[in-house]
C-alpha cells in the first residue's frame, strides 16, 4: 500500500514565540524548529500500516530549503523516499494555498496512493484546514483528528474524536486521514535509520511543475496584524492554613469568578 | 447576507451554534444586511423559532432522509448548495469537532480562504477582519479574506449569547439530492464516553490537574470538585497525560485543546509555557500549587500556595456550603 504522509516543520511547543512587528511574522531566530508533533503519529501510523501490509511510505513537506531537516527525520524514522515542494513564499496562513499545492502535486507528481495522511493541525498556524481541503480537491472521502485506523483491503474504519465521544467511521481507499494525539506511540529514530537517510537524496519538486494557475497560489489571507496577547494583570496570592486559603478560594469563586 | 451554520446534538441545537448565530446577528446589524441560518438535517421545523428568536430573519432547511447522521461529504455539498443559490457574504460555523471538519471541505469546494477559530471578528471597510490565536494563544493574527463568502469558525465559549425578542421569520426548505457513486465516508456509530461527561472545550468551568496529582487515582478528587460545579470538566496538563493518569481528551495545551473557560482552576500545575498557551485566555484563573515561584502564578487571578491534597477537602466542603445557601 502507497502511503504519502505530509508533513510540516514547525516551532517546538516550549518556544516563546516573539513578533517582527515591520513584517507580521513570528521571529525565527532563536526558535528550534522540529517535525509538527501531529505529524509524528501520521508518520508513525505510516510505517505501522506498511509493517504490516508492506508498500511504501513517501515523507512530503511544502517548504523553503531549510524544511529538510524534518524530512530527514521521516527518513531516519523509516520513511521510504522523501520529497521537497518549494514554496517561496513565507507562512501564508492558508489553508486553501497549501492544500491546492499538495492537491496539485499529487495529480501530477504521485497519483498511485491508498492513503494521505497529515497532523490534525501543525502547531503554530492551528489552522487544521489542509487535511479536509484536499479531501475535496481530490474528491476523497475523510475522517479527520482520528485516534485508532484499521486498513484492510479497499476500506478503512477510524475511530475520530468529537466532544465527549468518538466517531466510528467508515470509507473506501484511498482516502485522507488526519491523525491526533492517542493514536499511536511514534517511535525513535535508530542511529542506523539516521546513518541511512543522511545518505538518502531529497528531491526537490518547484510549485511551478505542479500546473497551478496563478490565482490558485495567491494567498486568500491578507495579514493585517500579529500581537503577543495582552499580559494578564498581576492577580492575589495567598498563603496559610489549608482551612483558611480554601475558604478564601471558595469566597472568590463565588463573589469574584461567581461560578457557584 | 450572513449565513450561520447550525449544528445540532441530537434534535437540540449546540450553544456553540447559537454563540456563532448571535455574533452574526451582530455583524449583520453592522454591515446592515440580512441574517440567516442553515440547518442540515430532516423534518427540523421545530427548531426554527429559537433561531428566529436569536435574530435570523431566515432559516433554511436542507432536507435528505440521509441528513439524519453526519456526513462531512453529504453536509458540504448541502450548504455548497444552498450558498450558490442564496451568494451570502459571509458564512460562519461554530468551531467545533463538526464545523472544524465541514467548513474547510466547504471553503474547498467554493473555492474560498477560511479563518479558523476565531475569537473575535470587527468590521473593517465593510468587510470583516478576523483575529485567531495562533501558536495555540502565543500569539493573535489579524486577517482579511480575499475571496467572497467569507468563511470563518468562531470559537465555543467566546461569542456572547444574544438571545432577542421571539420574533417571525421566514422558513424556506429545501430538498438536496445526493450522488448515488461518490466515495463516501460514513459514520457508523457514535461511542459516547463513559458518564456523558462534558468536553473540556465546550465546559463553562475547566478543573485540571498536573504532575502535582502524583497519581491517577488522585484525579478522583477532581472529579468530586467537578460533580460540584455546574458544567464543569476535567482537564490535565501533558506531563500528567503522557504519564497515562488520564485520556488525552483531557489534556489542556498547545498538544491539547486550547481552552476559553469562564473559569480555570489549574491543580498541581506548574505552568509549562505550552500549558499556558492553551488555557491563558480563560476569563478567571486560579491555581493550587506548592512551589509559590510556580509560572502558573503568573497567570492566576487568585493563587494559593498549598499543598493541593490538604486544600481540595476543606474546599469542597466551602463549596457545598455555598451551593446549599
Amino acid at each position: 500500500m502507497n502511503i504519502l504522509v505530509f508533513v510540516k516543520r514547525v516551532p517546538d511547543t516550549e518556544s516563546k514565540i516573539r513578533i517582527n512587528p515591520e513584517t507580521n511574522s513570528v521571529v525565527e531566530e532563536g526558535l528550534n524548529f522540529v517535525l509538527n508533533p501531529y505529524d509524528e503519529y501520521a508518520m508513525e501510523e505510516a510505517l505501522r500500516i506498511r509493517e504490516a501490509k508492506g508498500g511504501k511510505v513517501t515523507a512530503v513537506t511544502v517548504g523553503r530549503d531549510d524544511s529538510r531537516v524534518i524530512l530527514r527525520k521521516c527518513l531516519a524514522m523509516g520513511a521510504d523516499e522523501a520529497v521537497l515542494i518549494k514554496d517561496p513564499l513565507p507562512e501564508t496562513y492558508d489553508g486553501l494555498r497549501t492544500a491546492r499545492i499538495i492537491a496539485g502535486f499529487i495529480q501530477k507528481k504521485s497519483p498511485d496512493y491508498r492513503l494521505l495522511l497529515f497532523g490534525k493541525q501543525s502547531v503554530g498556524a492551528d489552522n487544521s484546514q489542509v487535511p479536509p481541503m484536499v479531501a475535496e480537491l481530490l474528491g476523497l472521502p475523510q475522517a479527520n483528528v482520528v485516534v485508532k485506523l484499521e486498513v484492510d483491503g479497499d476500506k478503512g474504519v477510524a475511530f475520530r474524536e468529537i466532544e465527549g465521544a468518538q466517531e466510528k467511521v467508515v470509507f473506501p481507499l484511498p482516502a485522507v486521514i488526519s491523525a491526533q494525539k492517542g493514536l499511536n506511540e511514534p517511535r525513535y529514530e535508530t542511529l542506523k535509520g539516521i546513518m541511512t537517510a543522511k545518505k538518502k537524496e531529497i528531491p526537490i519538486i518547484a510549485i511551478e511543475e505542479l500546473g497551478l494557475k496563478p490565482e490558485e497560489l495567491a494567498p486568500q489571507v491578507e495579514i493585517s496584524r500579529m500581537d503577543l496577547p495582552p499580559a494578564r494583570p498581576a492577580g492575589k496570592v495567598v498563603t496559610g492554613p489549608p482551612a483558611e486559603t480554601a475558604k478564601q478560594l471558595a469566597e472568590f469563586l463565588h463573589n469574584e469568578a461567581k461560578v457557584i | 447576507m450572513i449565513l450561520t451554520y447550525i449544528e445540532l446534538k441530537g434534535d437540540k441545537i449546540k450553544k456553540a451554534s447559537l454563540e456563532a448565530l448571535s455574533e452574526g446577528k451582530r455583524k449583520a446589524a453592522e454591515l446592515n444586511k440580512e441574517l440567516a441560518a442553515a440547518v442540515v438535517g430532516s423534518g427540523k421545523e421545530s427548531l426554527a423559532p429559537e433561531l428566529f428568536s436569536y435574530g435570523a430573519s431566515k432559516v433554511y432547511l436542507l432536507e435528505n432522509p440521509a441528513f439524519s447522521q453526519y456526513s462531512t461529504q453529504d453536509y458540504a455539498l448541502a450548504l455548497a448548495s444552498l450558498a450558490q443559490k442564496i451568494s451570502p457574504e459571509v458564512i460562519f460555523f461554530p468551531a467545533t469537532s463538526q464545523g472544524k471538519d465541514l467548513a474547510p471541505r466547504l471553503a474547498a469546494k467554493l473555492g474560498v480562504g477560511l479563518a479558523s477559530d476565531c475569537t473575535k471578528v470587527s468590521v473593517k471597510n465593510g468587510k470583516l477582519e478576523f483575529m485567531r490565536p495562533i501558536f495555540a494563544g502565543k500569539a493573535l493574527l489579524s486577517l482579511t479574506l480575499k475571496s467572497s463568502p467569507q468563511m470563518a469558525t468562531l470559537r465555543p465559549n467566546v461569542f456572547p449569547l444574544t438571545e432577542a425578542a421571539a420574533q417571525k421569520g421566514e422558513l424556506v426548505k429545501q430538498a438536496i439530492s445526493l450522488p448515488a457513486d461518490q466515495p463516501k465516508a460514513h459514520v457508523a456509530e457514535i461511542l459516547q464516553e463513559r458518564g456523558g461527561e462534558i468536553d473540556v472545550s465546550e465546559a463553562e468551568v475547566v478543573i485540571s490537574g498536573g504532575r502535582g496529582m502524583k497519581g491517577p487515582e488522585n484525579f478522583g478528587l477532581l472529579k468530586e470538585l467537578s460533580a460540584l460545579i455546574p458544567r464543569s470538566a476535567v482537564g490535565a496538563s501533558r506531563s500528567a497525560v503522557d504519564s497515562n493518569w488520564i485520556g488525552h481528551q483531557h489534556q489542556v495545551g498547545q498538544t491539547g485543546k486550547t481552552v476559553s473557560p469562564n473559569l480555570y482552576m489549574a491543580f498541581g500545575i506548574s505552568g509549562a509555557i505550552q500549558h499556558l498557551a492553551g488555557m491563558s485566555s480563560s476569563k478567571v484563573i486560579v491555581a493550587v500549587n506548592k512551589d509559590p515561584d510556580a509560572p502558573i502564578f503568573k497567570v492566576a487571578d487568585f493563587g494559593v500556595v498549598g499543598d493541593l491534597f490538604q486544600v481540595i477537602p476543606p474546599l469542597k466542603e466551602e463549596l457545598k456550603k455555598l451551593r446549599s445557601e
